[in-house]
């Protein structure tokens, strides 16, 4: 009886982590069966994941820029920036398409010095450097591409939006062998490092959560990889774009667990005067928090001017708000010092299933966009009410 | 010929866990001057809200008679149309308003929902006359000194029909004009018949302008004297503010004295905002190893402000002075030098500058020293755990492990992972502002413990208090500080709570002979 109250007592402290999980799940069944099954068809599902792959990479970014309080408006705008001047480099000033993805991570790095500068040591808020950002980006974009779209892009490039890894079966069997491969090794390495994970915690009487239900959530994203595994193999493979989501996921989890940096990085987001006098640079980690944005908004820029295969002076409009959007979702505190990258990511695909579930039912954008707001809004009413109660119960 | 104004009536005030008014009783008469003292935590601010209403009838016991009427007042704008009004510490003035919108803020002279801005600005100009203000009154109050807006506050009461006005702390932050100006304005109130009730620790204030004085200590009215009837002295009051006795509440402790580790010298500090005014002056202290120093000052002596201009120029402008670490003359003007110097500092609000209340203990006890415990950026989380869960047991937090969020601890565990904190900074000074602030008896013998434990192992400790019996407890050596000068450095030999009191309320006439 106690062992099922406190495993009860645990799940009701968990509730907002498994809330978005149900969430997920839940929407992928309700798309499921409202577009006859197309939602979980293999081509969909690789379709899902390369068009929202760079909506999870800003995602990224800004959680933990979300996360030390600050707020970035103008990813969509260096989005399209970086999209214009990698046309601009490849077609015009006719780099090797791998300098020029260099060079671009780099410009975005420089993007994000100069609105890490004003942020961090000039004392502007966020929100109003990079609404001039938003401003100054976008005018930038145009400027370089002088109101002209810009393509096509030689191939090399565009696999970085739009490519699958080699398939080893030669395209005739059942099941692509590499993805295959990838899928169970992320799967045992994933089992492994929980195992591990949770034998140190245990060793150290850190553990809480009950048995049952790290087995429940181990098997559980066990089967959620192996299916998706199973879904990419039986069409074209692995999507490029997948590995580097899955590297960056992997990443920044660890740089965020881990890292002095990302302890700075909450440190400062749940109690700037604390990490202050407790000797955090906080400026010098502001600066390198607004650069890593930069780095990423770029690479985001990669990925969708090579998915389009085009360059245009349009691009990335209102990708910030759906970036801003996944990190709330996905648990986000809108006063810093909560969040996590999987919360972030997992809140993008939310978005991304939305998007994509209701354009196969044929539902409007005007239904779309109100639609996700609706959504945004009662996540975060969900958080709030969730913290009331938790403070009543602590009374 | 006089006649009671009001009459509050055994008034006991209980937060959870404790009892910060009991039993206490207040009587004042009409058109006089009624001051009010007592150490920090006394209870002098619950009473005052109690009487204004920020407490509302019904949350304490005992009963309030102004005017010869019982009052039950629900919230402050019902005790303002009674007539009494409060001017608190802190200025509630919106510092880009006008002076007259400020005047008129919650009141304004409106017809059909639209201000009459000639009839506020002419009202607000007989007001300002009366407080003896010549600015005029559409000038913003952000352009004005604290004195003037000390005055526009005062106005301000006056626009409300004020009969009772209740002034808490109003001179802390005037210089010497500025006060001597609102002395007499209340000296010129009470011949127009306002009476007012003036909360300070300034003693000698007290002796010029009040009528009576009542003192309160530990939640209880001790008694209330007659300024003209006997021949009171600032020591006679004193007495009444400390008089208590020290039982044994501190631990025992010998305290073995080393070499010199810290010396401050001609340590000057100006107020962050307002340039001009001098906030910590040419101080001079110093610790020696293994010695507990203790900083005894009131409310707005510039303790805080002292330690934390040394830790990295946390406060203030234009800070001179030197800073000798072992002999050796040092600049602190970062956090991250003062640490690496070996200075750490402890602070009094752990919630809002201590702690990051959003995260577990692990991760607190180890954010002021991360370095120790990575290597290329990276944090070893196994040896992190290890230190953490050692602090746990080795100063007894009581939280199931150190994944506990530190918002969900007591105010005494709390604080002691703040400690842990810097312990594992492993300094050699440690500055402790206000250590066992809000933490209950048990917690604060802890304390005292590792405070000794740590002089003990040759570190040398600057402890900030506003409980003199706490110093008297503790302390080797004990600095007064009294309006940003250090006023006198007593040995434990010589320390009592009077003698301390007289230094630490010494006015500024007396200590320029």
């Amino acid at each position: 009886m106690t062992a099922v109250s406190s495993a009860l007592q645990y799940l009701t402290g968990q509730l907002r982590q498994i809330g978005l999980f149900i969430a997920l799940i839940v929407i992928i069944i309700f798309f499921q069966i409202t577009t006859n099954g197309i939602t979980l068809a293999p081509i969909n599902v690789s379709n899902l994941i390369v068009q929202n792959s760079y909506i999870l990479i800003l995602a990224v970014g800004m959680v933990m820029v979300i996360i030390a309080g600050h707020i970035d408006l103008s990813v969509g705008s260096v989005v399209a920036f970086v999209g214009a001047m990698s046309g601009v480099m490849i077609t015009q000033w006719h780099m090797p398409w791998w300098l020029a993805i260099i060079a671009c991570l780099v410009l975005g790095a420089v993007v994000g010095m100069w609105q890490g500068f004003w942020i961090a040591y000039f004392g502007i808020p966020s929100f109003i450097v990079t609404l001039a950002g938003m401003l100054t980006f976008r005018g930038l974009t145009q400027i370089a591409l002088q109101n002209q779209q810009i393509s096509p892009f030689p191939d090399e490039f565009r696999a970085l939006g739009s490519g699958f890894l080699p398939d080893l079966g030669g395209g005739t069997s059942f099941l692509e062998p590499l993805t295959v491969i990838l899928g169970v090794l992320a799967t045992a390495g994933m089992v492994y490092a929980d195992i591990k994970g949770r034998a140190t915690r245990k060793k150290h009487f850190l553990e809480d959560e009950p048995f049952s239900w790290f087995l429940l959530k181990l098997v559980f994203t066990s089967a959620l990889i192996l299916l998706v595994t199973f879904l990419l193999a039986s069409y074209r493979g692995t999507p490029i774009v997948l590995i580097v989501m899955g590297v960056l996921m992997v990443g920044y989890s660890a740089v965020m667990a881990n890292s002095v940096w990302g302890r700075h990085i909450y440190a400062i987001g749940g109690n700037a005067h604390a990490a202050e006098l407790s000797g955090v640079n906080t400026k010098r980690v502001n600066f390198t928090l607004f650069i890593n944005m930069g780095v990423l908004s770029a690479l985001a820029g990669l990925v969708f001017t090579a998915q389009l295969n085009l360059a245009n002076p349009k691009a990335g409009d209102g990708f910030e708000l759906d970036a801003i959007a996944a990190v709330f979702i996905g648990g986000a505190a809108v006063t810093g010092g909560i969040g996590t990258v999987v919360g972030a990511i997992i809140g993008g695909l939310i978005i991304g299933i939305l998007n994509n579930g209701m354009s196969i039912m044929g539902v409007g954008t005007e239904y779309q966009q109100l639609i996700k707001g609706l959504v945004l809004l009662a996540a975060v009413a969900f958080d709030v009410f969730n913290k009331r109660r938790a403070k009543a119960a602590t009374k | 010929m006089t006649s009671t104004i009001l009459d509050m009536r055994s008034i006991t005030k209980t937060f959870p866990g404790v009892k910060a008014l009991q039993d206490v009783s207040l009587e004042v008469q009409r058109g006089q001057v009624h001051a009010i003292c007592g150490e920090n935590g006394a209870g002098k601010s619950t009473l005052m809200k109690v009487l204004s209403g920020v407490y509302p009838s019904g949350t304490f016991d005992g009963e309030i008679h102004f005017e010869d009427k019982l009052c039950q007042f629900k919230d402050i704008k019902s005790s303002e149309a009674a007539g009494i009004v409060i001017i608190h510490q802190e200025l509630a003035l919106s510092p880009y308003l006008s002076i007259a919108e400020n005047i008129f803020l919650g009141n304004e002279m409106a017809t059909r929902g639209f201000v009459d801005w000639n009839k506020t600005n002419l009202e607000a100009s007989k007001l300002l006359a009366r407080v003896g203000l010549n600015d005029h009154p559409t000038t913003k109050v952000a352009d004005l000194g604290v004195g003037k807006q000390q005055l526009v506050e005062i106005a301000k009461a006056l626009s409300k029909k004020v009969k009772l006005l209740i002034l808490d702390e109003p001179t802390a932050a005037l210089n010497d004009g500025d006060s001597a100006n609102l002395l007499n304005l209340i000296k010129h109130f009470q011949q127009q018949g306002i009476t007012s009730i003036m909360i300070s620790h300034k003693l000698n204030e007290i002796k010029a302008v009040a009528d009576k004085v009542t003192i309160i200590r530990d939640g209880k009215t001790i008694e209330t004297l007659d300024m003209h009837a006997d021949e009171i002295t600032e020591e006679r009051i004193i007495k009444g503010m400390v008089g208590r006795d020290l039982d044994n509440r501190y631990p025992f402790h010998t305290p073995t004295i080393g070499a010199e580790l810290l010396r401050v010298e001609d340590w000057t500090v100006h107020h962050p905002v307002d340039q001009s005014r001098q906030v910590v002056k040419s101080a001079n202290f110093d610790v020696h190893a293994g010695e507990i120093v203790g900083i005894a000052g009131l409310m707005g002596a510039g303790r805080t402000e002292l330690a934390m201009s040394i830790f990295g120029h946390s406060y203030g402008s234009r800070i001179s002075g030197r800073v000798y670490k072992e002999g050796v003359e040092i600049q602190t003007n970062s956090v991250a030098a003062a640490i690496k110097h070996g200075i750490a500092y402890a602070t009094e609000d752990r919630k809002r500058y201590g702690l990051n209340l959003l995260d577990n203990i692990m991760r607190n006890v180890s954010g002021a020293a991360l370095h120790k415990l990575s290597r290329w950026g990276w944090v070893d989380g196994n040896r992190e755990r290890l230190v953490a869960e050692g602090f746990r047991k080795s100063m007894n937090i009581k939280a199931p492990n150190v994944a506990a969020l530190t918002g969900k601890l007591s105010g005494g565990n709390q604080q002691k992972v703040v400690l842990s904190k810097w312990m594992f900074a492993n300094p050699d000074v440690l500055i402790l502002d206000e250590p066992t602030r809000g933490i209950d008896v048990g917690a604060k013998y802890e304390i005292y413990t590792i405070i000794n434990k740590l002089a003990d192992d040759g570190k040398g400790i600057v402890v900030i208090s506003s409980e003199l019996p706490e110093l008297l407890g503790i302390c080797d050596r004990i600095y007064t500080l009294a309006e940003g000068r250090i006023t006198a450095n007593v040995p434990r030999e010589k320390a009592t709570a009077e003698y301390l009191m007289q230094f630490m309320t010494q006015a500024k006439d007396q200590d320029a002979r």
